[in-house]
């Protein structure tokens, strides 16, 4: 599994998919492969994959730290910690100083799940960013 | 040091810079060297658990042999007795005292072998351990190397294009007045088709002659004259 084969899927999987949505792929060049994902009408928060030794990485940005309301960063973490297992398929992380939401997936995934897992990270990230806009500045 | 606090240290004390790694090419070498290590001394522990148990198995069907043998010649032993022979039954006596002498020897390697089974069977399943701990760890570094890496890309990559990672309040707007655009523009052309459809109707029940009738100049003419009457 590399991201070429995932951006060949899904850029030519057009309205075939079964999520529903489409998707514009663009491989970016780096010391690590990453692909850049749109999810088209959804541009402003793509979703990044990169394939490690022993698995694929979904992530998508959330917020910076300096978003962050000081006063309710606790209360933040708290509401992470109480979402990440009901949010489906996806958990919470921070990267730098990069909030994130991330799924892993197998090397053996399909490219089906791969897809279904973009969609369903994209559809949590737009529900964690409206539920927990109240702790951002 | 565990490897979780190794990577929060270099987390903590900076190590994310742009470039700079958590785990230096150097000691992921050693790591990946103390693998294989492990890897060889699995083997050869394997290896040499199969050439024990195999010489605890030869021991275990000898010891069997001796004890069936020294029953064999007590039987002899007692019969000459019975029939008298005392100097037959006293060489079968000094037989049987051989016997036992081997099967102490015999019995004593067994142990020794099973013994040694045990240990190795020990060893390979520490080691075992040992190992899928190694690799899990080496993913670890990798994994987070792997993602620092990542943004570090992700962060170069907007930054020359110019644009910007927006910010979450802004992103969530946009795509909700996209979405929102999206939504009307569906209900427009509903209520458009809805229109049409309606309008179509309308035509076929005029056609059919239900409905509301359009007037004509007879119907107007006998309703006046009506009206004068």
């Amino acid at each position: 599994m590399n991201i070429h084969a995932i951006a060949n899927y899904l850029n030519e999987l057009g309205d075939k998919g079964e999520t529903g949505f489409n998707f514009d792929c663009y491989p970016i060049d780096g010391e690590v492969e990453v692909l850049q994902v749109n999810v088209i009408d959804r541009e402003e928060i793509p979703v990044f994959i990169s394939v490690t030794d022993n698995q694929i990485l979904c992530i998508s940005y959330l917020w910076d730290e300096n978003e962050v309301n000081p006063d309710k960063r606790t209360e933040m973490f708290e509401t992470m910690l109480e979402l990440n297992i009901p949010m489906p398929l996806s958990a919470f992380a921070k990267v730098d100083n990069k909030y994130v939401v991330y799924g892993a997936l197998s090397l053996n995934s399909s490219m089906n799940e791969i897809e279904q897992e973009i969609a369903v990270l994209s559809d949590n990230c737009l529900e964690v960013i409206d539920e927990m806009v109240a702790y951002l500045k | 040091m565990g490897i979780l606090s190794k990577i929060l240290t270099a987390f903590r004390g900076g190590a994310t810079e742009i470039g700079e790694s958590i785990v230096d090419a150097n000691s992921t070498r050693i790591f990946e060297q103390e693998i294989r290590d492990a890897k060889k001394h699995l083997t050869n522990a394997k290896r040499e658990l199969t050439d024990v148990m195999s010489k605890e198995m030869q021991a275990s069907r000898e010891v069997d042999r001796l004890k069936r043998s020294i029953e064999e010649h007590e039987g002899y032993a007692t019969q000459a007795l019975e029939k008298g022979n005392e100097a037959l039954a006293l060489e079968v006596a000094e037989k049987i005292a051989t016997l036992d002498q081997e099967l102490t020897e015999q019995q004593s390697a067994l142990d020794s072998f099973s013994a040694h089974v045990a240990r190795l069977k020990e060893l390979v399943k520490k080691t075992e351990r040992q190992l899928s701990d190694y690799q899990r760890q080496l993913s670890m570094v990798k994994t987070t190397e792997s993602v620092q890496k990542a943004t570090a890309t992700i962060s170069d990559s907007f930054a020359t294009s110019n644009s910007k990672l927006m910010n979450a309040k802004e992103s969530l707007e946009r795509i909700k007045a996209k979405q929102q655009q999206f939504d009307d523009k569906l209900k427009a052309a509903e209520t458009l088709e809805n229109e049409n459809s309606d309008k179509s109707l309308q035509a076929k029940l005029a056609e059919a002659g239900i409905g509301e009738k359009t007037s004509d100049a007879n119907a107007v003419l006998e309703r006046l004259k009506a009206r004068k009457g």
